[in-house]
């Protein structure tokens, strides 16, 4: 017969927190490794709903505030509330199960394994059967499997990358290994995103179209965006806000009009264009 | 739920009966034996091939398939909502995208209110689309998405008459501005609605089909047009239907077939292959779920029936050569052997020649190791027809898919024709002909050698260009195709070059400078030819060589060269060369009207044709005109008995500098043949 199911999409879990409403809250966050201060006393939030970038400078803290918000690294002072609840210290495997989900500067994916396997390994956080029935492959675990599948198909429609369904990873391009890798992350269903400079080493056209996958996610699927990207055209462009950071230290926060006139940022960051 | 109203809609109505009187109150029972337009076919498919296949897509991983009934569901919901944003009779209809199912549904449902759809290139550029649109004066356009309604909407200011663009894929099309803007699944939902609220709303559309005539105009078809702006073809329904039926019992096609829509929607062999012949013979057409997927997609749906330009067949010998060359020893050795093998009985045994019993089974051997699994991979193992056309296709290429036993033929068509003017019947497959004039084709050529057609196919005219189609078509029928061609011996077609191309030599044989060359180019050592000898005495050749080819032939044999030009004329060189061009002699000699152009004399060139030096087009055309005035003096030693001749040419280099290169050109008698292939007199060297 003709089931074709007419794009019913993936979309952000309701976690019972209304457009425009705080997600998550940096407070007063300090890292340091040994003497090297890498985050000194950051506080921003981010909104359900919005695209939110941060930027800065070479060896500015902005990795380093993607991992602390994904718990890879526990801040000596300060803490994060996400959902409303405050936190600390958290190993990231129960970041994703709070629905933040992120991608890596450098790609870090199944190199190994096929486009469709490395998708379906961002599904495993939603999977109830253990590795036991998934071994046994049948019965439930292959309903689940079946179940899980059609998500991560949708997925593979959404990113366009129907042609590399069954090619192994390693052998793709970066650009297509980059949109693989925003793939998994999405196939977690997150609330929050986390993209660390999703456009790095992509020409003109990748970036044109990972800025389209990106506001589609945002737009179509509700999910909440923080961003890390270097390519200031793209980010003034996507974001609804920024936060711009400087040796670790919070210099400006607003939406890109106001950070494109702030002095401290043109200092910092922008340099002045030629006349 | 859509979906399933639809399923309800075209099962149930139709399974309890309802609708059996209609079809006597319509008078459809009457020409159910042979419809007149493509809707009155789907009516029928819709009862004669209940429940059988008519149109698959990949989506989400998964081959969706819908039946004819189905097929005739989803036709009908779109048709009627359609009407709901006034569509009516005469209105044309833009198509612009991929295959997709729901833009071919667009074609029937269009055509069943009686419409005319007008399919647009997908890749064209705004300005060639707002030409096309403008001109076709169309009202609506149905496209596949965001990409294309940006298109159209960025052109609409110089197409007055567009008044509402329908989309079928919604992705980030949201927020556009929906007063002109319509889902192709909301129009279809309206239609399902009208349908269930609006009594009669189905016997009127029926009584819409039924309006429709074979005389009316069916679609219009742009030619994409090398010189000056395209031109809207016009097909009639029975040009179409004709056509279709024609070459349906030509290859013995019915319901049973597959095959795989990749092909432009705007291009007429794709409307008749996935469409006309569809719709009469009754088989499925699948569409890939994307343009990067067509090579994985054909594997799964493994067509009976497929068509391909000759880049396509060469692309996928590469992709077969490249991944040959990283397996390991054994299958490389099994995969030589037997290609060997298959060079050698494949064409006969295909061909339904007498071959040795041993070599039958050694073949049959190869087809469970080799040929067989190579099939496979290229999904063409179900295949039973096959066709290439649209150029010359190289004989080496075509053997090897031929020697596998896959049965691909070649035809010569154009938009004007509905596609066939010739085809190779099975059996009498040639790599250098055409074919036979296809069923109620007849064929002429005229005094100058160029082809002329009469047919059923044959097109009403170009769109609003009365003195075009008066220079093409005469007042009885005759259409003008703009080639040259002759007949063989075996009355197969043979196309020689573009009419206006080719002249006469003083003894007025005709002479035909593409196809020599042609002929010339196909030895892998000949990189590009150069002939002469309209209003000559005979015909002489510049050659190229291939430098790679040749280069590595003198790798082997330890001849040392230090440029390209040392290389060109090398003496073992020119021999090589020499046997080449008695071989393209002889060849030339076994046909009646080329025997008179014989190459009699060549050169070698001293440097490669270039398009920084203007020699060559940028599409690495030869530029005839411009390398005669260029090497005028070259020419001359060719016809004045010289053997060789010292010239200087002005070359640009890539930097832009110029310099001069200063050569002694050695100028060769060729062999020459008398018909049927012995020589007449041995060359001087």
């Amino acid at each position: 017969m003709n089931p074709r199911p007419d794009h019913a999409q993936l979309t952000a879990p309701d976690d019972g927190i209304a457009k425009g409403e705080v997600l998550l809250e940096v407070r007063n966050v300090s890292l340091s490794f040994g003497g090297v201060k890498a985050l000194t006393d950051v506080s921003f939030d981010i909104r359900k709903g919005e695209i939110r970038a941060i930027i800065g400078p070479n060896g500015a803290g902005k990795t380093s505030m993607l991992n602390v918000i994904n718990g890879f690294y526990t801040p000596q002072q300060g803490m994060i509330v996400f959902r409303g609840k405050e936190r600390r210290s958290m190993k990231p495997h129960e970041a994703v199960g709070q629905g933040i989900a992120r991608t890596f500067q450098n790609v870090a994916l199944f190199k190994g394994m096929s486009t469709l396997d490395n998708i379906m390994a961002g599904r495993s956080v939603h999977m109830k059967r253990g590795i036991g029935w998934q071994m046994l492959w049948h019965g439930p675990a292959l309903a689940e499997e079946i179940e899980h599948r059609e998500k991560v198909e949708e997925i593979i429609d959404f990113l366009e990358i129907e042609h590399i369904r069954r090619i192994p990873v390693g052998k793709l391009p970066y650009g297509l290994q980059k949109r693989v890798e925003l793939g998994r992350a999405l196939a977690m269903e997150p609330s929050l995103l986390l993209l660390d400079e999703p456009m790095a080493g992509m020409n003109l056209e990748e970036k044109e179209d990972m800025s389209r996958f990106i506001i589609d996610v945002n737009q179509q699927r509700g999910t909440t965006i923080a961003l890390i990207e270097h390519d200031i055209g793209v980010v003034m462009d996507l974001s609804d806000r920024i936060v711009v950071l400087d040796y670790g230290k919070k210099i400006a926060d607003g939406t890109p009009e106001e950070v494109k006139s702030d002095q401290a940022v043109i200092d910092a960051y922008l340099g002045v264009p030629h006349e | 739920m859509n979906n399933a109203g639809l399923r309800s809609r075209a099962g149930g109505g139709e399974a309890s009966g309802a609708t059996s009187p209609r079809w006597e109150e319509t008078g459809l029972a009457r020409s159910r034996a042979s419809p007149d337009t493509f809707p009155k076919y789907l009516l029928l498919n819709a009862e004669r091939f209940r429940g059988r296949p008519a149109m698959r897509h990949k989506d989400y991983g998964i081959w969706q398939s819908w039946t004819w009934e189905e097929q005739l569901a989803e036709v009908r919901a779109f048709a009627l909502g359609l009407q709901t944003i006034g569509l009516q009779r005469g209105d044309r209809v833009a198509i612009i995208g991929a295959n997709r199912p729901r833009l071919y549904w667009t074609f029937a449902a269009v055509q069943s209110l009686g419409g005319v759809p007008v399919p647009v290139y997908a890749d064209a550029v705004a300005d060639e689309m707002a030409y096309v649109l403008a001109h076709a004066e169309v009202k609506f356009a149905v496209v596949e998405d965001q990409e294309q309604v940006d298109k159209v909407l960025s052109v609409s200011g110089e197409v007055p008459s567009l008044a509402e663009i329908v989309y079928d894929e919604p992705r980030g099309l949201r927020d556009y501005d929906h007063s002109h803007l319509h889902a192709y699944t909301g129009l279809r939902d309206a239609g399902l609605k009208r349908l269930a609220e609006e009594p009669g709303a189905d016997e009127a559309w029926h009584a819409e089909i039924e309006k429709g005539k074979g005389s009316d105009l069916a679609i219009m078809l742009y030619t994409s047009g090398t010189t000056g702006r395209p031109k809207g073809v016009m097909l009639s329904n029975d040009n179409l239907v004709r056509s279709a039926l024609n070459g349906n019992a030509f290859d013995s096609l019915d319901e049973n077939e597959s095959t795989i829509a990749y092909l432009p929607l705007a291009w007429v062999g794709d409307h008749l292959f996935s469409y006309a012949q569809s719709y009469t013979a009754g088989f499925c057409v699948a569409c890939p779920e994307s343009a990067d997927t067509v090579n994985e997609d054909r594997r799964e749906i493994a067509p009976t029936y497929f068509f391909a330009p000759p880049r396509i067949f060469e692309a996928m010998l590469t992709m077969i050569m490249v991944r040959m060359d990283d397996a390991g020893r054994l299958k490389r050795a099994m995969f030589d052997y037997f290609l060997a093998h298959a060079r050698k009985v494949g064409e006969p045994i295909l061909q339904g020649e007498r071959v040795g019993f041993l070599d039958r089974l050694k073949y049959a051997l190869g087809d469970i190791l080799v040929y067989g699994p190579l099939k496979n991979r290229l999904g063409l193992s179900r295949l039973r027809v096959g066709y290439t056309a649209g150029e010359a296709i190289g004989p080496e290429l075509f053997s090897f898919y031929r020697s596998l036993g896959l049965n691909l033929k070649q035809l010569y068509g154009q938009t004007e024709a509905t596609v066939y003017v010739t085809a190779q019947p099975d059996g009498k497959i040639r790599a250098d002909t055409v074919g036979l004039p296809s069923p109620e084709v007849e064929i002429r050529i005229a005094d100058n050698g160029e082809v002329l057609y009469r047919s059923p196919g044959v097109f009403i005219g170009y769109y609003k260009d009365e003195e075009a189609t008066r220079r093409t078509k005469t007042a009885d029928g005759w259409v003008h195709t703009g080639d040259a061609g002759f007949f063989d011996a075996d009355g197969q077609l043979k196309i020689i070059d573009r009419a206006k191309d080719v002249g006469r030599l003083r003894s007025g044989a005709v002479f035909a400078p593409k196809y020599i060359e042609n002929a010339l180019k196909f030895f892998p050592d000949i990189k590009e030819a150069v002939a002469f000898g309209d209003g000559r005495d005979f015909c002489a050749v510049f050659i190229n060589i291939d430098l790679q080819s040749v280069g590595n032939w003198a790798e082997r044999n330890n001849v040392a060269y230090a440029s390209y030009q040392e290389l060109a004329q090398h003496p073992r060189v020119r021999e090589i060369i020499s046997g080449h061009v008695a071989e393209t002699n002889r060849r030339l000699s076994r046909e009646p009207m080329m025997a008179a152009s014989q190459i009699r004399r060549f050169l070698i060139l001293h440097k490669e044709l270039d398009a920084d030096d203007g020699e060559l087009t940028r599409t690495q055309k030869v530029r005839r005109g411009f390398i005669a005035e260029r090497y005028g003096e070259l020419i001359e030693a060719l016809y004045d008995g010289s053997t060789e001749k010292y010239v200087e040419t002005e070359v640009t280099y890539e930097d832009g500098r110029k310099g001069r290169l200063a050569a002694t050109v050695r100028i060769v008698d060729a062999e020459v043949y008398e018909m049927p292939g012995e020589p007449v007199r041995e060359a001087a060297e």
